[in-house]
């Protein structure tokens, strides 16, 4: 027997066991031959969930297309603190244009290449949830219409952070920022805004569509991975925590993001063609308050005037995030998702507690059953 | 081959036969009819390889046109008015990149109010972009700019911005000589770029670039665009010995040899210009006139030549700067300084109000008889502004000027003449 | 010269093609429209410039050495006669008198025999089975102007409508042509 079964606690991630297991199998982060795409020296907060999310993104895909890959990025802080000139991080082809074009970016780079027969030459275009949902986001629903061969990634921490954490369309209720501040009636983000580019990009029926948090790097990986092996407009949605704008501790982003999935309150699952084909289930269900104290811009929810009632409603659309993702182990499968097919949600390729076997091959046996 | 044909299809012809890579268009009138023809022969297959990409904005177009550049494509696309402006941000960034797209402007006046005919108003708001541009005075020139414009872009490592009257030219069928494209193929050498994404050779572009060296960056751009001044006449020397005709450069004049009094223009009016030019050298008046065929870069030294010797200069421009004068007009002031000229802007043609011998030949009797003031404004209907003016001083509520300019002249919809 | 109709007339296509005629004669022409953002309807015109020489002025025709009026409903609602010297040729595509059009009028000291008309929607109908007056039109201004010959707007035509369609528009213009021609 070449290697030890062993349990993984540490769910989703794997880090733990990576060194036991047989040298396929382990992430492309553990591999000594990963690209290092996004390399040391960048200007990162500490604990930023961008840049990891970035570099494990960047290094699947890199992995997947044999290193032939020409990425596009949104002005940002992906942006800014990876090429503070004449440094670079970036050890990949790499190409910063505005802001809100980064889609756009990518649709030219992969009509060049098709042009010139480089069809080998993959392309990534990515962003922060600003450049994706506000001001790129015509852009965004451009490519995905017109089937182009590029896969968007969206980074989200829920605000514009570069600039001083003003509210964007990704900014959830009741939170904090410098154009939402906890003064008033009603303190923090309005509920009832926002927009969920998720399913919206499944509502253009592209081929894949994904969550993901930078808590579960293997399931991150994984769809990357996935990604890369379809032709045509592929949109990856991350979760990646600001200490910054957050008021979070910079030990607690990996925290953070395996809380924002246990509680609900982000739903990680992939979709093909328009269609919900598998969802990463609640390990343990935790109630939002675990995940709303661990960061100031929802300080104003706790302390002397505690808002209960704000937190109520917060637990309401976790709660809501469940039934309608089917995210309890126990859950009956959902009928009110949008464009969910009951008959292969069954093998959710992450958070799987106890499994020897891997995402990826939890994944093969998904593809087959297809 | 001669033909007698749209002035939009011979811009396509052109384009075609350049053999971009990566075309992306959005429909804005009067330009649409390029990028159909061109949209038409990348279906056929008479454009291979090539890339239609329809897009969903100007900024779109101007954003792929950069991401295919940057990779390494010769790319184009063509817009207009509201179109140009809507990829302002994408213009500053392209030029920026140094990366040498060509488009075409189907120059159309800008809104509110919404207005879909000729002047210059949209290709004059970006002459600051860092974009050289080009104006064709006919259709045959419009054609040899774009073939003209390839070259200059890639030498250069600079957008180029070919600007033609939108309808007057787009629209207008008119005898044009066709290239051949093994003419073309030798003129225009395949495009190497100086720097792309590559796998093979990874680089950043577009890096975040501080106070210590954003300065230099933005003069670099400077100097490519000095270095055009000498690039242009030579391209154009260059075109005109490869297909047998004078087709762009910097400036042209039109009998300004002795002449003391000269029209500066730019686009297709410079031909209306030159007949009542013909007609008053007839009657014995030493008239002449000027095509700025380049206005960025602008040609100071040029046109400084070219009118110092004149006593009276008369620019004649499709544009200005509301609440200033004439633009190209503070452009000539600038390159006659210390010379004993008199210059007189005259706005003319805005929205598409054409601009007619009949008026030409008043405004230059004007001028010949020093009536002339520094800043005027040609077949203004001066009553009309003045009984909007007039109201407004009544005080009340003036209501929009547009439609009380359109009640006052009995119009129910705007009419081209 | 100038063409009035109404959008869907073919008015512009008609100044095209009597560009095109006229460069196959090896002259110098230029057409173009009247600029609009008009609908299927609306008063529409067009120009055409034909000379020996190369045509540098770009502004539309205000003073026109001739006129086509595709559409006699046009006459009380656009200025259509405007700039027209007294010995300028016009072609009213009508059945009807000019006195019955109630513009007899208007050319009172007219040079009359400049003043033509012809039934070219008729005509249109009779060979295309559509009331499409253009290219007929274009064959009665031939023969009325002989600014360009038959065979240049035949040439033209054919060009722009190849096979079946473009012989059926070729015979009604000759059609016309030999109309006014009598």
């Amino acid at each position: 027997m070449p290697h030890q079964q062993i349990k993984f606690y540490q769910a989703g991630s794997f880090v733990a066991g990576n060194r036991l297991l047989p040298p396929e199998e382990r992430s492309v982060q553990a591999r000594m031959d990963r690209s290092n795409s996004l390399t040391s020296g960048h200007r990162a907060c500490q604990g930023c969930g961008e840049a990891l999310g970035a570099r494990y993104v960047l290094d699947a895909a890199m992995r997947a297309t044999e290193g032939k890959l020409i990425a596009a990025n949104a002005t940002g802080c992906l942006e800014v603190f990876s090429t503070p000139y004449p440094e670079s991080s970036w050890r990949l082809p790499w190409i910063h244009s505005l802001f809100g074009n980064a889609p756009a970016v990518g649709t030219g780079v992969a009509a060049a290449l098709r042009a010139k027969g480089r069809e080998d030459v993959r392309v990534i275009a990515q962003g922060g949830d600003g450049g994706t949902v506000d001001i790129g986001f015509a852009c965004l629903s451009g490519l995905f219409e017109r089937g182009d061969d590029v896969l968007y990634v969206c980074y989200d921490n829920e605000a514009y952070m570069n600039t001083g954490v003003q509210r964007s369309g990704a900014t959830p209720p009741a939170a904090r920022t410098s154009t939402t501040k906890p003064v008033g009636p009603e303190p923090g983000n309005a509920f009832g805004q926002g927009k969920n580019v998720p399913l919206i990009a499944m509502a253009h029926e592209i081929p894949y569509v994904a969550t993901a948090t930078v808590a579960e790097l293997r399931d991150l990986e994984y769809k990357v991975e996935r990604a890369m092996e379809i032709r045509g407009p592929r949109y990856i949605h991350v979760f990646v925590p600001c200490p910054f704008g957050w008021g979070s501790a910079s030990r607690d982003t990996i925290r953070l993001a395996r809380l924002v999935k246990e509680t609900g309150l982000f739903p990680v699952f992939e979709a093909v063609n328009g269609e919900v084909v598998g969802v990463s289930k609640i390990r343990r269900p935790v109630p939002v308050e675990e995940y709303l104290k661990l960061q100031r811009r929802y300080a104003h929810l706790f302390g002397d005037d505690p808002r209960d009632d704000v937190i109520a409603r917060l637990q309401e659309l976790a709660d809501r995030n469940i039934r309608r993702f089917g995210l309890l182990t126990d859950a009956p499968e959902s009928a009110g998702l949008p464009g969910h097919a009951g008959d292969a949600a069954d093998a959710p390729p992450a958070g799987v507690e106890g499994e020897s076997n891997l995402m990826r091959m939890l994944a093969e046996t998904h593809r087959g059953a297809q | 081959m001669l033909k007698q044909e749209e002035g939009s299809q011979a811009v396509a012809h052109a384009v075609a036969m350049c053999r971009p890579e990566v075309i992306c268009a959005y429909p804005i009138s009067p330009q649409t009819h390029i990028v159909e023809g061109l949209s038409d022969r990348v279906r056929r297959g008479d454009l291979s390889p090539c890339e239609f990409v329809s897009v969903e904005s100007e900024f779109a177009a101007m954003s792929v046109a950069i991401g295919a550049s940057a990779a390494g494509a010769r790319a184009y696309t063509a817009t207009a008015s509201q179109g140009l402006l809507y990829m302002a941000e994408a213009l500053y960034n392209a030029s920026g990149l140094g990366l040498p797209i060509v488009m075409t402007v189907a120059n159309r006046a800008i809104g509110a109010p919404i207005n879909i005919w000729n002047d210059h108003s949209d290709s004059m708001s970006q002459r600051d972009s860092g974009w050289i541009q080009l104006y064709a005075e006919s259709n045959q020139e419009a054609l040899d700019l774009h073939v003209q414009a390839f070259k200059l872009a890639e030498e250069l490592s600079l957008p180029v911005m070919v600007c033609v009257d939108g309808f007057i030219l787009t629209h207008a069928f008119e005898r044009v000589d066709l290239p051949a494209q093994e003419q073309v193929d030798a003129f225009l050498p395949a495009f190497e770029p100086r720097q792309m994404l590559d796998p093979a050779d990874p680089v950043t572009i577009g890096a975040m670039v501080g106070p210590e060296a954003y300065f230099e960056v933005k003069y670099l751009m400077h100097a490519k665009q000095l270095d055009a001044l000498d690039r242009i006449p030579r391209i154009a020397s260059e075109f005109e010995e490869a297909f047998g005709r004078s087709s762009g450069g910097l400036v042209r004049g039109y009998r300004t040899e002795d002449a003391e009094t000269i029209v500066v223009a730019l686009g297709s009016v410079l031909g209306t210009i030159e007949d009542v030019v013909d007609e008053l050298r007839e009657q014995g008046v030493k008239i002449g006139a000027l095509g700025i065929k380049c206005f960025r870069p602008y040609p100071l030294d040029e046109v400084r030549a070219a009118l110092a010797r004149a006593g009276r200069v008369i620019v004649l421009e499709k544009a200005w700067a509301i609440g200033v004068g004439g633009i190209v007009g503070q452009n000539v002031r600038l390159a006659l300084s210390g010379l004993p000229v008199s210059v007189h802007d005259v706005i003319a043609g805005l929205g598409g109000r054409p601009i007619t011998k009949r008026s030409l030949r008043a405004l230059f009797a004007d001028a010949l008889a020093d009536r002339l003031g520094p800043l005027s404004f040609l077949d203004l209907k001066r009553d009309v502004v003045e009984r909007e003016l007039e109201r407004q001083t009544a005080g009340g509520r003036p209501g929009p000027h547009a439609e009380n300019i359109l009640k006052e002249l009995g119009v129910v919809a705007a009419r081209s003449h | 010269m100038r063409i009035h109709g109404r959008g869907g007339q073919g008015v512009v296509t008609a100044a095209e093609l009597l560009s095109v005629a006229a460069f196959n004669e090896g002259r110098h022409a230029q057409a173009f429209p009247s600029f609009g953002s008009e609908r299927t309807g609306a008063p529409v015109v067009s120009f055409c410039r034909i000379d020996d020489r190369p045509i540098r002025a770009h502004e539309p025709i205000s003073e026109p050495d001739a006129l086509i009026v595709q559409d006699p409903t046009l006459l009380h609602q656009v200025d259509l006669f405007g700039g027209l010297r007294s010995d300028g040729f016009v072609l009213i595509n009508t059945s009807r008198s000019l006195a019955d059009l109630g513009i007899a009028e208007f050319f009172e000291g007219h040079h009359s025999e400049r003043v033509l008309r012809v039934p070219a929607t008729d005509i249109a109908r009779e060979h295309l089975g559509r009331p499409l007056p253009n290219a007929v039109l274009l064959g009665g201004f031939a023969a009325m102007t002989r600014a360009v010959s038959l065979d240049a707007v035949a040439g033209a035509i054919r060009e722009r409508f190849p096979g079946a369609l473009g012989d059926r528009n070729v015979n009604a213009a000759r059609n016309a042509f030999e109309y006014v021609d009598a």
